[in-house]
């Protein structure tokens, strides 16, 4: 007996990965691929988004996620403007809702949000027609980071099925962390997760992920993802670890730590000689400036399947709840 | 007396149905007359679809007056606790300025004589500024009619004080009821610690910052040989903590909320600053090990923590939302619909935990159904969906977790101290 199955709605927004499947992130990452070839060209912009307007509103300081995305939308021909907190209505008080409903008024076709408070990027969505982009809320997700890592991955080992990916440092406070974790799962890839008790999360493990507090646990993987750590972390009162010292000693990639093989990624900011040895950080086995470049053609092929496929009658993507 | 409303008419008027009165032991299809709002007589009758029983008591309830006028006051939080079947509520201290004096609590004895329409009684603070420092003069607040202390909405951090408070407290014969939170565990926290808070990334609040808290005040309690009344529970560690002293015969009694009893953390993955409360709402395991207290009677009140808050602070992202959500006029639907038509929970006990319960812990007038009683009585229809909105509300806010939801069983009319207070 055969099943009529109602369409899906169309997926109007990119806050978390759990608005992705499988399918989503291959065609981003099949997309980004093909942009990419698009970059090695001498005129370097597509006219893809001629007309559209991308705007970025950032509440937080961002060197590369705010720059790639202002630099992928003009890559695509797309009108792009960039609001920081600072300097704008938000230093007067203006709330998020004003700044959304706002930002409505001029009808932008895309809203890249950043903010320091989980579900900021919710509330501009239900308050604006426009296609909403996470760029990191708080400690809670930062999926375009997530698809650029994988990304690199692929390109850099040339498959995501079965990768061994340990994810080292302060998970407790990293947005870059759970995206991934979960990005990870959707492709078939194994994460695990290796730091302190105390900047482990409980019930972590839910996510799909397996959990160990000793250093040596990253030994079987492909792919050693250091996390930043923040020094803010060890403020009185906030004493997650004794000190960055001894944080270092346990947990610290320096040379010795990593295996011939192994590949070493980091978000950035990099910490050097906290959290990363700098002899690693320049070594080949460090994909840092290939996550970087990897940035722009994600982004790129997010706001391109948003806005392409939104244009379309057709709904094509299943909404995860 | 520790009881205030504006002084009007007394109703005379004849209320018809099942009469459910627990601790009476009644059950049957009765006729009730009040005759100038006393209960003069009681006949049998035929069937019908309603419901009467004793009214209710909400022993947790933030009035925002003085000082958040703008998200409810004595007469609009009254109107929602008539339109809720309540007959009588407790106001919490933690106001603009706190009531901590003869003099703010006089004040508001004297608003709720001019517009309460519920009779309201006021807990005082514990501390002075529920800073958590000096206690206040609670002789003189209790003879100005405070009907307990407690510093809600904070914990009193210092366990030197709370053993003054428990000591002293004696004096003004009355209870203290407790907010339990250790809050160098709670900090930064804005869900239950748990998967949920894992994935969202969510400061984790844990169930031991509740827990050691009720540990460290029944145990200072039992030792000072005081009441204390638990307020809020949400983990089941506090309920094994409560069952622990209760079986060593300590004077402790406790409450819980509709939404603790309904909802588990999984509701928090809609991020909707709706469903943020402190304590939070925690896992499948503490929300059955409250429902099981409550059925057990170890916990003997449903209180609503009503806790209005004006629309902008809500609308804010989940993180930077305040604690709390609105529950009135909605308690006694919400836990029909989720506890008792699923067989969780039987009528009798919910209506008994709504309102005897209550009235024992604060040592108020138990609202009886016989003859020559005031009458303070609810009725129910208990087949009538409901659809909550935001525009149904009495309450100056809206910061319900049910918006949007159809629930069964709906409040028809409510007689508060012999006056017809709300009729749907």
């Amino acid at each position: 007996m055969t099943e009529l199955r109602p369409p899906a709605p169309p997926r109007r927004h990119l806050l978390s990965i759990r608005d992705l499947d499988r399918d989503d992130v291959e065609r981003l990452l099949d997309t980004a691929q093909a942009l990419s070839a698009s970059l090695e060209r001498e005129v370097k912009k597509l006219p893809t988004l001629r007309g559209r307007t991308v705007v970025n509103l950032f509440y937080e300081s961002s060197t590369r996620t705010l720059a790639s995305f202002e630099l992928a939308a003009k890559r695509l021909s797309a009108d792009t403007m960039s609001i920081r907190s600072a300097g704008s209505s938000v230093d007067k008080g203006e709330s998020l809702k004003d700044t959304a409903l706002t930002l409505a008024a001029y009808d932008p076709d895309v809203i890249v949000v950043r903010h320091p408070s989980i579900g900021a990027p919710q509330l501009v969505a239900r308050y604006t027609k426009a296609h909403v982009v996470n760029a990191g809320d708080g400690k809670h997700q930062h999926p375009t980071q997530a698809l650029l890592d994988l990304h690199t991955m692929r390109e850099a080992l040339g498959r995501l099925e079965g990768l061994q990916v340990a994810i080292v440092g302060d998970v407790l406070h990293s947005r870059v962390a759970r995206s991934l974790v979960q990005a990870l799962g959707l492709v078939g890839a194994e994460a695990l997760l290796v730091g302190p008790p105390t900047l482990m999360p409980r019930g972590v493990e839910a996510l799909g992920c397996a959990v160990s507090t000793d250093i040596e646990a990253i030994g079987d993987a492909d792919v050693v993802y250091v996390l930043r750590m923040q020094a803010e972390r060890m403020a009185a009162g906030e004493a997650y670890v004794p000190s960055l010292r001894e944080y270092t000693a346990l947990y610290g990639i320096g040379p010795d730590r990593v295996r011939r093989g192994q590949v070493v990624m980091h978000p950035g900011p990099m910490n050097r000689g906290i959290e990363i040895d700098p002899r690693v950080a320049d070594s080949d086995a460090a994909l840092v400036t290939d996550q970087v470049r990897a940035g722009l053609v994600v982004r790129m092929a997010v706001l391109y399947d948003l806005l392409t496929f939104a244009t379309a009658e057709i709904p094509v993507h299943a909404e995860m709840a | 007396m520790t009881l205030f409303c504006a002084n009007g008419r007394s109703d005379s008027l004849v209320v018809e149905g099942r009469v459910v009165a627990p601790t009476q032991g009644i059950d049957e299809a009765l006729r009730i007359t009040v005759t100038d709002g006393v209960i003069s007589a009681i006949e049998p009758a035929g069937a019908s679809r309603l419901v009467v029983a004793p009214a209710f008591i909400d022993p947790h309830v933030h009035l925002r007056t003085p000082g958040r006028e703008d998200e409810e006051t004595p007469r609009s939080g009254t109107e929602a606790a008539a339109a809720g079947g309540y007959c009588a509520i407790l106001a919490m201290p933690n106001t603009d300025p706190v009531v901590d004096s003869a003099a703010v609590l006089g004040a508001l004895v004297e608003r709720a004589r001019e517009e309460a329409v519920v009779p309201t009684g006021f807990m005082a603070a514990i501390s002075k500024g529920q800073r958590g420092e000096e206690l206040t003069e609670m002789v003189e607040l209790a003879a100005t009619g405070a009907a307990a202390f407690t510093d809600d909405g904070r914990p009193v951090e210092s366990a030197g004080l709370m053993r003054r408070a428990l000591q002293y407290s004696g004096l003004a014969k009355l209870p203290l009821a407790l907010h339990c939170e250790e809050p160098t565990l709670s900090r930064g926290g804005h869900a239950h610690e748990g998967a949920v808070a894992a994935e969202f990334g969510l400061g984790a609040y844990p169930s031991a910052a509740e827990s050691v808290m009720v540990e460290r005040d029944l145990a200072l309690a039992g030792a000072e040989d005081r009441q204390i009344h638990l307020m809020h529970l949400s983990a089941s560690e506090s309920v094994a903590a409560l069952d622990l002293a209760r079986s060593k015969g300590f004077a402790a009694s406790a409450e819980v909320t509709p939404h603790h009893l309904v909802l588990t953390d999984e509701a928090v993955r809609s991020l909707d600053p709706n469903v943020k409360m402190n304590p939070p709402l925690r896992s499948e395991d503490d929300r059955s090990a409250l429902r099981d207290a409550l059925r057990r009677g170890a916990i003997s009140c449903i209180a609503t923590d009503h806790a209005p808050h004006a629309r902008h602070e809500k609308d804010v992202p989940f993180e930077e939302a305040p604690f709390g959500v609105i529950g009135l006029e909605t308690a006694f639907a919400a836990l029909y619909t989720h506890l008792v038509i699923p067989g969780e929970l039987s009528l009798e006990t919910l209506l008994e935990r709504m309102s005897a319960g209550p009235a024992r812990v604060f040592s108020l007038d138990e609202p009886r159904i016989e003859v020559c009683a005031r009458a303070n009585l609810v009725v129910l229809d208990l087949d009538s969906e409901w659809t909550v909105t935001e525009e149904g509300f009495r309450s100056l806010s809206a910061n319900s977790w049910l918006l949007g939801e159809t629930l069964r069983g709906r409040v028809v009319r409510t007689i508060a101290d012999g006056r017809l207070v709300f009729e749907a």
